[in-house]
């Protein structure tokens, strides 16, 4: 194991939790990212691609570095979603649910500030999301979906590379606790 | 169970909230239900803030992308201005096209069916002169075009070749105030003389006021003037009254109508009948025919109404003799056996056969069109129309054989 990689892998915990959002940036913020989701798109088609609440709850996840916190953002990010999507609700919440828990699980065992493990990560949990959710697709509501795994891996390191810089931007809303 | 619990917490909260969403998927996927409540708040929620957004973006946003749209609006109009009018023009263009093809077919179809030989023309430009009415068509004397000749359309007559020169000719609209020819109408076979006025309309000149014509009724031409084959349309009656010894009738060319581009010119004229129409109403009241008259009419006896003249009803009585005879006028040497014209009843007064009806019958099977004034109608010549009221008439006696030929067996009376 190189001295990088060590210090990529910590089994201290994170440096920074004592630096917490305030609670209305964490309900104004899931909400500006499902707008943006729906309402951006709508001229910038390009856009769409953006997966901005996989994203937030990514973030606070991995910042807060909690798995219970974590789950229950994700489950809410994700049945805001569900409630304006045509699906049954708890698809995207199951789905965010998992990514917010094994996020924050993640991050007690990485350097989260890391770009590259930011990129990394963000990476991943939007393929385990993408993925996961064409299976509950597929098992639960027995659709006939295709997976378009080279299409989930170009906008999965599209958002990956979005992901450095809203993170940083989130980063300044915290304060320090 | 505490040891688990606190042991595999953030597991079991997972499993939890997990199951929990499960069990609501299955909830609805089960009962083919929604969560309305939920929905309701979440898109009460978020919708209030979208249509705000919406706003926003409408007055910001979209008010400079207007102001940038309305930058390109000028020039973008001027390029629409401009592909517009091309666009127009070759519309126009496209319409002329296919009038052009539309009146050639009429041409070539005009042209096959007319026993008339004829080239086509097309009109290239027009005589010198504000009040010009002569064209020049791009076909000369190379083509076979002499001086003379006619130069019409199927809808009617156009004018005349007044110069012919080797690859075009002068031709005189029908317009033309020195223009002339001889026309004759269809339903009062009334003849006249064509005459341009130097406008659209053309006059009919030296027709009788006796004569009747009637306001629509067709002009054709009469092929007395040797230029214009007979038969061919001239235009229908626009007005008509009476003149200090002649009609004034006014008629709207036909073959002119919305001016002559493609035009023909007849190289060889051949007659044609002028087509019948309707009959010429007399003017006074006829009562219809006897029932027998008809019946007693002989086969091959003249007509009356066919043949008005004396020497024609001669001429019929003669040929029925010769072929009651079989005899055939014109064989047979010099010298040879003649008929024996002895035998004709009428001329010399002798009683007509059993087997041999009288040459001419007594009636007249139907009126000769023609509008005289009833004392004329009532003249007792034997050119009188049929039909007309008047004394019966008699055959003659023996002792006048000289008044027989030109009186035959008068038309029955009614």
């Amino acid at each position: 194991m190189t001295e990088y990689t060590e210090h990529l892998l910590r089994e201290a915990p994170r440096k920074d939790t004592g630096n917490r959002f305030r609670f209305v940036w964490l309900v104004v913020i899931p909400l500006i990212a499902v707008l943006f989701q729906v309402y951006v798109p709508r001229f910038v088609s390009f856009l769409g691609y953006l997966e901005l609440p996989l994203l937030i709850t990514v973030h606070f996840a991995l910042s807060r570095g909690a798995p219970i916190p974590g789950l229950l953002y994700g489950m809410f990010i994700g049945l805001v979603q569900d409630s304006l999507s045509l699906k049954p609700y708890g698809m995207y919440g199951i789905v965010k649910t998992l990514v917010g828990y094994f996020a924050a699980s993640v991050s007690m065992r990485f350097d989260v500030q890391n770009p590259v493990v930011t990129f990394i990560l963000s990476f991943f949990f939007y393929f385990f999301h993408q993925f996961f959710y064409w299976v509950l697709e597929r098992a639960l509501l027995g659709e006939a979906v295709t997976f378009d795994l080279q299409q989930t891996l170009t906008f999965g390191l599209l958002n990956a590379a979005v992901a450095l810089p809203l993170f940083r931007i989130l980063d300044k809303l915290k304060v320090a606790n | 169970m505490d040891f688990f619990l606190s042991r595999y917490r953030h597991l079991t909260v997972l499993l939890i909230v997990i199951a929990a969403q499960l069990l609501l998927i299955a909830y609805q996927v089960k009962t083919n239900k929604d969560v309305p409540l939920i929905r309701v708040w979440a898109v009460t929620a978020v919708t209030p803030v979208e249509t705000g957004l919406e706003l926003v973006r409408r007055y910001t946003w979209g008010f400079v992308e207007d102001y940038f749209v309305l930058l390109g609006v000028r020039s973008q109009n001027e390029n629409l201005r401009r592909e517009n009018g091309q666009l127009k023009i070759e519309n126009n263009y496209l319409k002329n096209e296919l009038a052009t093809a539309d009146r050639a077919r009429a041409l070539s179809v005009f042209q096959a069916r007319s026993p008339s030989k004829t080239v086509a023309a097309r009109v290239i430009g027009n005589g010198t002169g504000a009040n010009s009415k002569v064209v020049f068509v791009d076909r000369g004397s190379t083509s076979g075009v002499e001086s003379g000749m006619a130069v019409v359309t199927p809808d009617g007559i156009v004018g005349k070749v007044v110069d012919s020169y080797p690859t075009a000719s002068l031709v005189m609209l029908i317009t033309d105030p020195t223009f002339a020819a001889g026309v004759l109408s269809q339903k009062n076979r009334v003849h006249g003389t064509l005459k341009g006025q130097g406008h659209a309309e053309c006059l009919i000149d030296y027709v009788q006021n006796e004569e009747r014509v009637d306001v629509g009724e067709w002009f054709y031409t009469s092929g007395d003037d040797r230029i214009f084959p007979k038969g061919f349309p001239v235009g229908q009656v626009a007005a008509v009254q009476n003149g200090k010894t002649f009609k004034e009738i006014y008629i709207t060319p036909s073959g002119m109508t919305g001016g002559a581009e493609e035009v023909l010119i007849v190289l060889q004229g051949v007659h044609q009948e002028v087509p019948a129409g309707e009959l010429a109403t007399p003017g006074y009241r006829i009562m219809p025919l006897p029932p027998d008259a008809a019946s007693e009419t002989p086969q091959g006896a003249p007509q009356p109404g066919a043949m008005g003249t004396d020497a024609d009803r001669l001429r019929a009585i003669y040929k029925q003799a010769g072929a009651d005879q079989k005899h055939v006028y014109g064989e047979g040497v010099p010298g040879s056996k003649p008929p024996d014209f002895t035998k004709i009843p009428s001329v010399h007064g002798a009683p007509p056969p059993a087997s041999a009806p009288p040459a001419v019958s007594k009636v007249a099977p139907k009126p000769k069109p023609r509008t005289e004034s009833p004392a004329r109608a009532s003249d007792p010549t034997d050119d009188e129309p049929a039909g007309v009221a008047k004394p019966e008439r008699r055959p003659p006696a023996p002792a006048q054989p000289s008044q027989a030929p030109l009186n035959p067996p008068a038309p029955a009376n009614q």
